[in-house]
């Protein structure tokens, strides 16, 4: 039972640091960047994720024996739209707001390369219970890169966090000046690459050989 | 007329799915260390962009908007709520249609395109393109515009990405930028590049 213990913490945490699906595994980066100028949209957008991503996990690994390998990406799919589906409607229903500015972003979770790739690459293999947590620590590596970025871009760039003024602005007698630089959609590449750097200076293991 | 060149250049340059949307962003970090495979690649999603949108906005009107199966006596049928399933189901059927018909009829352009087709059912390139279709209520000569413009601003970042990250591999980078993170700054400043277009108005 004690490996089995350390199995699950190994497929709930590795994600998040040791094998982060946006810094090591290139995946996912796709809708998640344009979304993270506020903390408010970039929250709402890794639960969306992560539960996307646990949820289909969990369904496809159940069904992982009678799904034939030759129709199984239509398969993951619709599994995959389905949930967005539901994600999207409950995000209109209460949370209207939040649910138009981030417009096509929460589609775009169907070609999210993160629930794709895991749902191929692990669900398929492992038994349900393992899926589920394999999903939901990717979700959390996925956000733990997105809540750095918003938080960065958030903080700097319009001086607030989750919308309640932080640092006082100087257009408004305070002595903040923002950079806005951070508010236009580049920035985020330019974190990102910094993240990267960090991570890679602490964890010398993932640094790509010279080619 | 006017209307649908300043879409094009719109689409090409100022709201360019690559920069200003991170889409496609999987494959554009991925298949970007040689100018000739993103070319290919570039051409593969041009291709498929300028169809799977207007494509996507014949069954939208047609089929799923509210009130759009009037013609078949349902006027007050919603089905927009399907529109993800329909729009990524459509988009893989075409990639796989496209893929068949190149086959047997380009195959100097199928062996070309070869690995690229399959790889763009899920490049979010595509459904963010035909997303925003919906979104911004294209008609039909619009959404064509849109389609093949989006996807050869798409190309035009690839393949400038390409290049940049060829000279590159002869930089001396530090240890932990290289390979993804120095591409990522890459990406950004090549996205800064294009934002000196958004003071373009047409």
């Amino acid at each position: 039972m004690a490996s089995s213990a350390k199995e699950m913490k190994e497929v709930l945490f590795g994600p998040i640091f040791a094998n982060n699906p946006i810094a090591l595994q290139i995946l996912g980066i796709c809708s998640a960047l344009a979304v993270t100028s506020k903390m408010e949209n970039t929250v709402v957008m890794c639960i969306a994720l992560t539960m996307v991503t646990a949820f289909s996990n969990l369904f496809i690994s159940m069904i992982r024996n009678h799904i034939p390998s030759s129709v199984r990406i239509i398969v993951q799919m619709t599994i995959i739209a389905s949930l967005v589906i539901v994600v999207d409607q409950i995000l209109r229903a209460y949370a209207y707001s939040i649910a138009k500015e981030l417009s096509v972003f929460v589609g775009l979770i169907i070609t999210n390369c993160i629930v794709m790739g895991r749902a191929e690459a692990f669900a398929m293999k492992s038994s349900p219970g393992l899926s589920f947590l394999d999903g939901i620590g990717n979700g959390l590596g996925y956000s733990v890169v997105l809540l750095f970025v918003g938080f960065i871009r958030e903080l700097f760039g319009s001086g607030s966090l989750f919308g309640t003024q932080i640092f006082a602005l100087a257009s408004e007698g305070g002595w903040y000046q923002p950079v806005g630089f951070l508010l236009f959609p580049p920035s985020a590449f330019f974190v990102i690459g910094a993240f990267i750097w960090i991570l890679r200076t602490f964890r010398p293991e993932q640094v790509e050989p010279k080619d | 007329m006017e209307a649908y060149v300043s879409l094009f250049i719109k689409s090409v340059f100022i709201e360019n799915l690559a920069l200003m949307f991170f889409l496609g962003m999987c494959t554009f970090l991925a298949v970007s260390k040689k100018v000739s495979t993103a070319f290919g690649l570039g051409v593969a999603v041009i291709v498929v962009l300028g169809i799977s949108v207007p494509v996507n906005n014949i069954i939208y009107h047609n089929i799923l908007a509210p009130g759009a199966l009037s013609w078949a006596g349902f006027p007050d049928a919603d089905l927009s709520f399907l529109r993800f399933l329909a729009f990524i189901g459509v988009i893989a059927a075409l990639v796989q249609i496209l893929e068949m018909a190149l086959d047997k009829y380009v195959p100097v352009l199928y062996n070309a395109l070869g690995i690229f087709l399959p790889l763009i059912t899920v490049n979010c390139a595509i459904f963010g393109g035909v997303s925003f279709m919906v979104e911004r209520d294209y008609n039909f000569g619009e959404s064509v515009v849109y389609g093949i413009g989006s996807g050869v601003g798409w190309a035009l970042a690839i393949v400038a990405l390409a290049a940049v990250r060829e000279k590159l591999k002869y930089s001396d980078v530090p240890d932990g930028l290289r390979g993804l993170g120095i591409t990522f700054i890459s990406v950004g400043l090549i996205g800064l590049g294009f934002m000196s277009f958004s003071g373009v108005s047409l």
